[in-house]
């Protein structure tokens, strides 16, 4: 039985709205946040760290970790697991601190 | 209830403001509002509910969102409460400080989903019930920073709100009761859950009879749990450990190993697990920043994790500054309720000069202590132990966030002297990060202790953090008052 959370609790709408990641098209379901949505389009990581450069994503999922840093509609430093998704947003991977503009 | 960002015709002083719409923080808040009190209720979320009731958005069309839930019917009536009340529901407001200002007080909070509106609010009011919750604590181990591995609290909260899995396969890790939930609701949303590792062995719990027998509603929901695992087929395997994580840009499998009572690896136990992803956690850690930078007293709890003092009223060493739930040591959702509804009575009884109800308040006393004396028991269970910085590799990032490894950390303490983790912070950046420790402080604070003396798991000290989280400059700035900000202010 390949059952699916949104299976599970009973939910009637499916993804009706789609953001970007990249230059991908990523779809999101109304009430879900940036990261939720990521993580359903099976993407894990959208920013690499200041000093190594390695991919991370969400991890506490309750906006207390601050890895799920992404930079949203051009703002760098948006906790991705409490942004809720937005129709036409656009989400690019956060290199580093993501102010790489200023020098 | 007037749920509003910003309601209209709130009022400038309000009797209470509670922090934290969660479980505690639900319960205080209609008790007191019952009672005639005006009443504040702040959550950083726009949604009730707090974490272990977090939901879908309604805008999910969820039909069923007691899915994933135990107790569903305590949150839903807690919220038809809430609705019938008075209570301004300030949803969206993340609190970054309480101060004391001329014997009332002031609760500074900044608005938007992840705090990025920069609107500041202050929030006047006679007494504060902090009802902040816990967040998951975590211990390194090598590739516990690759995508794929998340908090196994995390994932939990993810399934619960956004109705996602990280992965197909999941392995879950660490060690307390969460696991087993976590682990239920994963298999149940469709996830393959090969198995749960457990650091601890669930034979602690069998020295505290008296706390398990008073409390049978603890083991109707262990009951629940381990039958949902063995329907799913998932296996739980005690005292091993995910002791090394596989692949270059997301999880490809993980490395379990046996473990001896003190959590050190058994030579040559390695076995390997395929999956794409890990959620691991080794329980709660109660979230005090705001009463720690106000001086309230702490407590050590037996796992190890750092708690606030409380009288029998649920009042802090501080006057007129209340705590309920998880602030005063993990004990779950119904004791959160018991204890917000005991704070509620009385922080009414103080404001309103009239005594509490005695009968109510000495039941409620005695729910709280029988539910207390379970919650030390299976933290005593679940207590990390000494052995766990043996999984370890020198290059094992321990602070995430500002990418510190294990290497640095031991060079602090065993070359330059460090004793605490302040200093190591001082030393190597670790837990100066956006997170401010919280991910990396339990086990940064174990390490140092380790090095330098024969102690082996130091209690953590309680971290004074005077902005909660991040404010934006210009939020500081817009604050009307000369010097509205705490007294404290540190540089790092």
């Amino acid at each position: 039985m390949a059952r699916t959370p949104a299976d599970l609790v009973g939910t009637r709408t499916g993804p009706s709205f789609e953001i970007t990641f990249g230059d991908r098209p990523v779809p999101a379901r109304p009430g879900q946040s940036v990261a939720a949505a990521l993580w359903g389009a099976g993407i894990l990581a959208w920013r690499t760290t200041r000093s190594g450069g390695r991919p991370r994503g969400a991890f506490c999922g309750i906006g207390q970790c601050y890895d799920c840093l992404a930079t949203i509609n051009g703002q760098p430093n948006r906790r991705a697991c409490l942004v809720p998704a937005h129709p036409g947003d656009v989400v690019v991977t956060q290199e580093g601190h993501g102010h790489a503009s200023l020098g | 209830m007037r749920p509003s960002a910003e309601p209209p015709t709130a009022p400038d002083l309000y009797d209470l403001a509670v922090i934290g719409a969660g479980c505690a923080g639900l319960s205080g808040a209609v008790t007191a509002s019952e009672l005639g009190l005006s009443v504040a209720l702040l959550d950083a979320s726009p949604q009730i509910g707090g974490q272990f009731f977090r939901h879908p958005a309604p805008a999910t069309g969820a039909a069923r969102p007691e899915a994933l839930h135990h107790d569903w019917s305590l949150f839903t009536g807690l919220r038809r409460r809430l609705e019938a009340s008075a209570v301004d529901l300030l949803g969206g407001h993340h609190v970054w400080s309480v101060v004391r200002e001329g014997g009332l007080w002031a609760v500074h909070a900044v608005t938007g989903a992840d705090g990025g509106e920069e609107r500041a609010v202050r929030v006047r009011a006679r007494a504060v019930l902090l009802a902040t919750g816990a967040y998951e604590r975590q211990l390194p181990f090598p590739g516990w920073t690759l995508p794929g591995v998340v908090g196994a609290g995390g994932a939990q909260a993810m399934l619960k709100s956004g109705l996602v899995l990280p992965g197909r396969r999941v392995v879950v890790a660490g060690s307390g009761p969460l696991l087993l939930a976590v682990a239920a609701s994963l298999a149940a949303a469709g996830a393959r859950v090969p198995a749960v590792i457990e650091a601890s062995g669930y034979l602690g719990y069998a020295r505290h009879p008296y706390a398990l027998a008073a409390n049978p509603h603890k083991l109707t929901e262990a009951a629940v749990h381990g039958g949902a695992l063995l329907r799913h087929r998932v296996r739980l395997r005690t005292r091993t450990a995910v002791t090394e994580v596989h692949g270059t840009d997301r999880v490809e499998a993980v490395t379990v190993s046996r473990l001896d009572r003190d959590w050190r690896l058994v030579p040559g136990s390695g076995r390997r697990i395929a999956c794409d992803a890990l959620a691991v956690g080794h329980g709660l850690a109660p979230q005090i920043d705001l009463a720690t930078t106000l001086g309230c007293a702490t407590r050590t709890t037996p796992d190890r994790t750092t708690a606030l003092v409380l009288d029998t009223s649920q009042e802090t060493s501080v006057r007129d500054l209340w705590a309920a739930g998880e602030p005063g040591g993990v004990g779950g959702a119904r004791l959160a309720d018991v204890e917000g509804e005991l704070a509620g009575l009385a922080i009414a009884a103080r404001l309103r000069g009239h005594p509490a109800r005695r009968g109510r308040v000495r039941e409620l006393e005695r729910r709280r202590d029988r539910m207390r004396a379970f919650a030390d028991a299976m933290a005593a269970a679940h207590a990390p132990g000494t052995g766990w910085p043996q999984w370890l590799a020198d290059d094992t990032e321990v602070c995430r966030c500002e990418e510190v490894t294990t290497q640095s950390v031991r060079a602090a303490v065993t070359d330059l002297g460090a004793r605490d983790a302040r200093t190591v912070k001082l030393f190597t950046r670790a837990g100066m990060g956006w997170c401010q420790g919280r991910m990396c402080g339990a086990a940064v604070t174990c390490l140092a202790a380790q090095h330098g003396s024969a102690e082996a798991l130091a209690e953590p000290a309680p971290e004074r953090r005077p902005f909660a989280v991040p404010v934006p400059l210009r939020a500081l700035g817009s604050l009307d008052d000369p010097a509205p900000a705490p007294q404290t202010v540190t540089t790092d």
